[in-house]
């Protein structure tokens, strides 16, 4: 791999529920604007580990980690780091989507509201802009004022992206970000992940191999809370180096 | 901005443990006032006379025809509420259709949001004067209409809370019955309600926490003449009543006449206390129980 | 008779007896309703509206006791609302599983189920008495406030317990803090269930009368209530009052009061009612 500054990073790694150890001594480093892919069976702690990078299992009594995460090689477990900061810069895109009660409109924007901007020009700007980027504008532009809860599940799914990108974040992280949606709107979320490297660093979940293969550079096997694989997707599934790797992918457990 | 969230949090804590000052305020307001009046009068005496005086010239401070007169408007209530509303829980659960319930349901919490001294009103102007055609001997104002008005005011509470216990039994408990040839009937009272009892007895005691507590249908229909009987067709007085009936008069504060009910207060208080906290001992248990 | 067609014929027996007990409570107030409306209806015009009470049956009216129920029930809300509010989002959304929630929840449950004269007493003593308000509105309004809070908090958790954790994540997602989050996203989204649940709490409070007694209410108050620390009177006092009289045109006058009480319970419950039917039919997650 590469010696630049990796943009997000784990040191070893360790995280519980309770006297559940469901993340053991994991290390990892990933690059800017890649996409990452954590693939492996339920409950291997996939999501629980992407979730620890926006701090989203701040929240889960009884949960401990131990080791560190950084970004951009600063330690985000530190006291001193303010978790609205740090989800600025660390976007989310859950699994199912979960656009708020409000007009698309409002739902897009609501990022900047709670920093306390106002100016109408910047909010429009700023809604169109993470639409368009988004894939979302032609569809809903003339109904901004409309109840985001109207619009259909991949639209939703690609509303809430939008929402993540109106703050602009440098990391998104999309937590099987097409498990409940349909074929077709899954091909629109995957074509625009393929976009949106470009500009943004992406650690997705999936338990879905093919998505996996299509969207991602580098792809992480987790198994009973160990990282138990991380290359180049390509090398990945074409040569994995772990038994259990090479079990998985070619289906026989999962 | 962490400050200001800081002052948020403290806001709302301590809009949460007003609940508690509350509670304090409840129990040091009646003790204070009570010990006052235990100071005057001994504990035995309140326990044991057997009449209550206190507004006469000849002061006797038994708290038991009171007691006595509660118990008998309660007894009657539950004696008309508990077959009624259990009969319904039952009727809903396995008889009727899903739509007929969802739409009594709501209809028969209208019996529990009329104002009770509607129902006090009904007492003494509809009830007593019908009962008296049949029973002769029926005083103007007396336990039985009372209670039995109090009794139709809290169907819906025994009705709902046992109707959610029985519905609250895993379905394979009543497929099995139904598997051996049972009618409804048969499932109903030798499965779902033994079964539910523990929800079932709940509903009952929460029923009479609040037959005991309930102050206007008594204060206007069962009369104000403390009386040591079970006889419900006389006028007796409630615990209740009697606290009322002083809050009308003219009863300088600080006389001895004026702690009086406190003390009445406080008795009524431990009753509905050690009910209420039964019942959540047993529901309690219950949960765990099932869990 | 077989065996099985005596039972089916206890069965059947019992569906009727059944069918009997769940509409005897509403028929039995179907009649009193009807005897009520019998009674009170031709008592009711402008004048017994806007008249202040009187020895005289006929002369009285019932000015007083609805501007101190209206009185009671804006007080109410405006010390109740804002409390119970608060102290449900605090349960619900900060204390979750800590000891003290425990020990709150439980007590509130034990408050929810204390008798309303009792609150009677605390406010006479505490109200009335130490904070020297006198049987004024505000000694009233502060009473029937401990009163329903039980109720408010319950329904306030209840409604902010069907919010879904996906929205409180979406909000922390983005950035947003804990009271962003209640603020800008639970509470709109619980508001109605927020807002039935202390309109039923106020149909249960303007119905009250013996806390009020307790503390003071008077049935006789020759003036309208101006401000919230004058004296005051309300429905429920005003019919107790005439229902106690000897007099049947008393009687007929409590009829005609009870009209317009009953009407006001059913109209809030009825808003409650609807508030809630739209706000189901409105959010589906």
């Amino acid at each position: 791999m590469s010696k630049k500054q990796p943009k997000l990073e784990a040191r070893d790694l360790n995280a519980y529920y309770g006297d559940f150890h469901a993340l053991k001594n994991i290390n990892i480093a990933m690059e800017e604007k890649n996409v990452t892919a954590f693939i492996g069976p339920s409950g291997c702690g996939k999501s629980t580990f992407l979730r620890l990078f926006n701090r989203m299992n701040d929240y889960i009594d009884g949960f401990k980690v131990e080791g560190n995460i950084l970004l951009d090689g600063n330690d985000i477990y530190q006291k001193d780091v303010r978790v609205d900061e740090l989800r600025k810069q660390v976007g989310m895109v859950f699994q199912k989507p979960n656009p708020f009660p409000k007009t698309i409109f409002e739902n897009v924007v609501y990022g900047l509201r709670i920093q306390g901007i106002k100016n109408k020009a910047v909010l429009e700007e700023t809604a169109e802009r993470s639409l368009r980027d988004a894939a979302l504008w032609d569809e809903v532009k003339d109904n901004l004022n409309k109840s985001a809860l109207a619009l259909s599940g991949g639209q939703q799914q690609r509303l809430c992206i939008a929402r993540a990108l109106a703050i602009s974040p440098s990391v998104i992280l999309m937590d099987e970000p097409a498990s409940a949606l349909d074929p077709i709107s899954t091909a629109k979320i995957e074509e625009l992940i393929y976009e949106l490297k470009n500009d943004y660093t992406i650690v997705i979940v999936t338990h879905n191999m093919q998505q996996a293969g299509r969207v991602s550079d580098y792809t992480a096997f987790f198994y009973m809370g160990e990282l138990v694989e991380f290359n180049k997707t390509k090398t990945m599934f074409t040569s994995p180096k772990d038994e259990r790797t090479q079990n998985y992918i070619t289906g026989r457990f999962g | 901005m962490r400050a200001s969230e800081k002052i948020i949090e403290g806001l709302l804590w301590l809009s949460a443990v007003i609940t508690i000052l509350i509670t304090v305020g409840i129990i040091w307001v009646l003790l204070s006032e009570s010990i006052s009046f235990f100071s005057e009068v001994s504990i035995i005496e309140f326990l044991t006379e057997k009449e209550w005086t206190p507004l006469f010239a000849d002061k006797k401070f038994g708290i038991m025809p009171l007691v006595a007169g509660t118990l008998l408007t309660t007894a009657v209530a539950i004696a008309v509420a508990l077959p009624i509303g259990l009969t319904i829980a039952i009727y809903l659960n396995e008889y009727a259709h899903a739509r007929l319930k969802q739409v009594v349901k709501p209809m028969l919490e209208v019996l529990a949001t009329i104002p009770t001294v509607v129902y006090g009103f009904f007492a003494l102007t509809v009830v007593t004067p019908f009962l008296q055609q049949f029973i002769p001997g029926l005083a103007g104002f007396n336990a039985l209409s009372a209670g039995i008005v109090m009794g139709i005011m809290i169907i819906p509470m025994i009705s709902s809370l046992s109707e959610d216990a029985i519905s609250a039994v895993p379905r394979s408990l009543r497929e099995a019955a139904y598997g051996m040839g049972s009618t409804r009937l048969q499932t109903s009272f030798g499965v779902m309600v033994p079964a539910a009892s523990s929800g079932i007895v709940v509903s009952v005691i929460l029923a009479i926490s609040r037959a005991v507590g309930e102050t206007m249908i008594v204060a206007i229909a069962a009369g104000q003449q403390p009386r040591l009987t079970l006889n419900p067709l006389v006028p007796i007085e409630t615990i209740t009543t009697y606290i009322v009936q002083v809050s009308l008069g003219d009863v300088p504060q600080g006389s001895l006449e004026y702690k009086t009910i406190f003390a009445a207060g406080i008795t009524l208080f431990i009753f509905t206390f050690v009910l209420n906290n039964l019942s959540f001992w047993i529901k309690k248990k219950y949960q765990e129980k099932y869990d | 008779m077989t065996n099985s067609e005596k039972n089916r014929l206890k069965d059947k027996a019992f569906q009727v007896f059944g069918i009997f007990c769940t509409f005897i409570g509403l028929v039995v107030l179907g009649i009193f309703l009807f005897d009520i409306i019998l009674e009170g209806a031709k008592r009711i015009d402008w004048d017994f509206l806007v008249s202040l009470p009187s020895r005289r049956a006929s002369r009285a009216g019932i000015l007083t006791a609805w501007v101190g129920t209206i009185w009671i029930l804006l007080l109410t809300t405006i010390i109740a609302f804002p409390l119970g509010v608060s102290a449900g989002v605090y349960l619900e959304e900060y204390a979750k599983k800590t000891k003290l929630a425990n020990f709150l929840e439980i007590n509130i449950s034990n408050l929810a189920g204390v008798p309303s004269i009792i609150y009677g007493l605390l406010g006479l003593e505490i109200f009335v008495r130490q904070m020297r308000l006198g049987s004024s509105l505000l000694a009233g309004a502060l009473t029937l406030s401990l009163l329903i809070l039980p109720i408010i908090i319950v329904t306030t958790r209840e409604a902010i317990k069907a919010v879904p954790r996906s929205i409180r994540d979406g909000s922390f997602a983005l950035g947003a803090s804990k009271w962003q989050t209640v603020w800008h996203q639970v509470l709109p989204a619980s508001f109605g269930g927020i807002l039935t649940g202390i309109i039923l709490a106020l149909s249960r409070a303007v119905g009250e009368a013996a806390p009020l007694i307790v503390i003071g209410a008077l049935a006789y108050v020759p003036f309208t209530p101006s401000s919230p620390l004058d004296e005051f009177t309300v429905l429920p006092i005003q019919i107790f009052n005439w229902t106690s009289r000897p007099q049947e045109a008393f009687l007929t006058n409590a009829a005609a009061a009870i009209i317009i009480l009953l009407i006001i319970t059913f109209m809030l419950n009825g808003i409650a009612v609807y508030l809630r039917n739209r706000q189901q039919k409105k959010i589906k997650w």
